[in-house]
């Protein structure tokens, strides 16, 4: 599946990144060289093969970590706000949705 | 006793930042504080200084994670091995470098500047804890905590000649890490001495319940495993991956290890990993699918940068993630966003998830014969900045032999073994079954009792 420049703009888009031309032009060969190198995995047949889900270890995958649902302290509002670009009157403020 | 250490830590990092850029932040006033504070403590590493790498965070200290996106982010909060260590007396002397939320094998993704190498300066540290694996090679810090999802504790180990491990998936919490891609990352620690890092992870191991992922598996002391004892070892020897693509004075290197080990009674026994040398493609689906979707969070609404003139609520973000984010982080967003999109997920992700259930059994079926297999490290020592910036597939292929253990979820320790003709540090590295750090440790602490690696790089903290 070769890449082109408006395959790269897509993904960019839905990626929420604004790339500019130049550098469009460079991930473009970029990513079909990395996904030319990964389509090595045609190589192998994996038709009884089970999908890996995640990294747990076996007791990873025993280990229970469910827990009472109990009210436990929180950052709070001033504290979850401290660090936000642009808060307001308790709130993340964001620019105009539509 | 724990002032001076500290004092001096401080001193070493200030003085050999200009030359090494190892650190992002040097907290002198904390530190000393702090130094002083457990000066009487009996904590299991009270006044013990250590440097964490710049994604793991410490309440109210920077945590850029090498990012323009993150740069003045200063937490809320404290990482579990950030309250594990503060439990114990260990003093936290500053943030180091790294490349861009971990993604690179050099260090020069950090938006702050690449680390050099205290061997050679002109020369990458490896990455992505190229910053704790200088500090830690260049006598600042006896330890520094890393992350590993592909080889970022053990690559830069290799290259600057310390000890790096990457414990089992799950042994460590990785709740204050911020993530890169959640099923392969690991906290890892890098240190001068095997016993030095076996000590931080009996103090930052175990279960929390702010990570489901986890284990409960007891945490023995490590300490207790550095025997000497190899009597009944088996060590598993790979012939296949000590050929194309390594360089000769590595391969070497490590096939006199295994000699080393032979001698000191260890069985060596062939094995084979056929599906390794896919791990490289696997890797570069799983890890980037994964990021795509982690990194969504840097959207300049809740913390960190946002990008001005900019009105609209998607051009906001299209905007700050363009702006924020370095070139290496935009590439890997941008292949996992592919490799997820419709049509393709059964093509790439899902075939990727298969294929790493292949090299999770060539392991478990080795490790019926064997306790641990040797590798080299890196495929060669440091190499020169500027080197393979352009090519980021070259630049993948530094993880050749260290990304299977991120895909297994088993533990893996890179041992330096030597220089090589030009003074650069060489590596190899042992990978073992889920939760054998100890006989991992067993075993890279053998070797440093007959081959001790006393070699020290040009710059060198004064004192040490």
């Amino acid at each position: 599946m070769p890449i082109e420049e408006k395959d790269v703009a897509k993904v960019a888009q839905l990626a929420h990144l604004e790339l500019a031309d130049e550098e469009l032009k460079v991930f473009g060969p970029q990513m079909a060289e990395i996904i030319a190198y990964i389509e090595q995995l045609n190589q192998l047949d994996t038709a009884n093969v089970s999908p890996a889900l995640g990294g747990l270890t076996p007791e990873g995958e025993q280990t229970d970590s469910s827990r009472n649902d109990e009210m436990q302290p929180s950052l709070g509002q001033k504290t979850a706000l401290a660090e936000a670009p642009d808060p307001a009157e308790g709130h993340f403020r964001v620019p105009k949705v539509l | 006793m724990s002032l001076k250490t500290v004092e001096h830590s401080i001193n070493a990092a200030e003085k050999l930042n200009e030359t090494l850029n190892a650190f992002l932040e040097i907290d002198r006033a904390g530190a000393l504080e702090r130094a002083a504070a457990v000066e009487n403590s009996n904590g299991a590493l009270a006044g013990l200084p250590i440097a964490l790498k710049d994604n793991i965070c410490v309440a109210g200290r920077q945590t850029s994670c090498g990012s323009h996106i993150l740069g003045d982010y200063h937490p809320p909060y404290n990482a579990t091995v950030v309250e594990r260590l503060n439990q114990s007396g260990a003093v936290i002397i500053g943030k180091t470098n790294c490349d861009e939320f971990a993604m690179g094998s050099s260090n020069e993704n950090s938006a702050f500047g690449p680390v050099r190498n205290p061997w050679d300066t002109s020369r990458v540290p490896g990455g992505s804890s190229g910053g704790s694996a200088a500090a830690v090679a260049a006598g600042i810090v006896p330890v520094a905590l890393g992350s590993d999802t592909g080889g970022s504790v053990r690559q830069p180990a290799s290259l600057c000649g310390v000890v790096g491990l990457k414990p089992t998936y799950g042994r460590n919490s990785r709740y204050g890490l911020v993530a890169f891609a959640s099923s392969l990352d690991q906290i890892g620690i890098l240190g001068r001495r095997v016993e030095d890092v076996a000590r931080v992870l009996t103090v930052i191991a175990g279960r929390d319940p702010h990570d489901a992922t986890t284990a409960d598996v007891p945490v023995p002391d490590y300490t207790a495993s550095l025997t000497g004892d190899l009597k009944d070892a088996r060590l598993g020897f790979p012939r296949a991956l000590f050929g194309e693509g390594l360089d000769r004075e590595v391969a070497d290197a490590v096939k006199a290890v295994v000699d080393v080990y032979r001698d000191l009674g260890a069985e060596i026994v062939d094995v084979d990993l056929p599906h390794a040398k896919y791990a490289i493609a696997v890797y570069y689906i799983i890890a980037t699918a994964e990021a795509s979707s982690n990194l969504a969070r840097f959207d300049g609404v809740r913390y960190g940068f946002r990008a001005a003139d900019a009105p609209e609520l998607r051009q906001m973000y299209r905007k700050t993630r363009a702006e924020g984010f370095g070139a290496e982080v935009k590439r890997r967003i941008m292949l996992g966003t592919y490799v997820l999109s419709a049509g393709y997920y059964d093509a790439y992700y899902l075939k990727a998830q298969k294929v790493r259930t292949l090299i999770r059994n060539d392991f478990l079926s080795s490790f019926e014969r064997c306790d641990a297999i040797i590798t080299p490290t890196a495929p060669s020592t440091a190499f020169a900045l500027g080197e393979k910036v352009d090519d980021p597939l070259a630049m993948y292929l530094n993880d050749i032999y260290t990304v299977t253990a991120n895909l297994a979820g088993v533990p893996g320790i890179s041992v330096p073994c030597g220089l090589s003709a030009e003074r650069l540090p060489m590596g190899f590295q042992l990978l073992g079954p889920y939760w054998s750090e100890p006989a991992l440790f067993k075993l890279a602490h053998a070797y440093a009792q007959v081959r001790p690696f006393t070699e020290r790089p040009p710059v060198f903290a004064p004192g040490a």
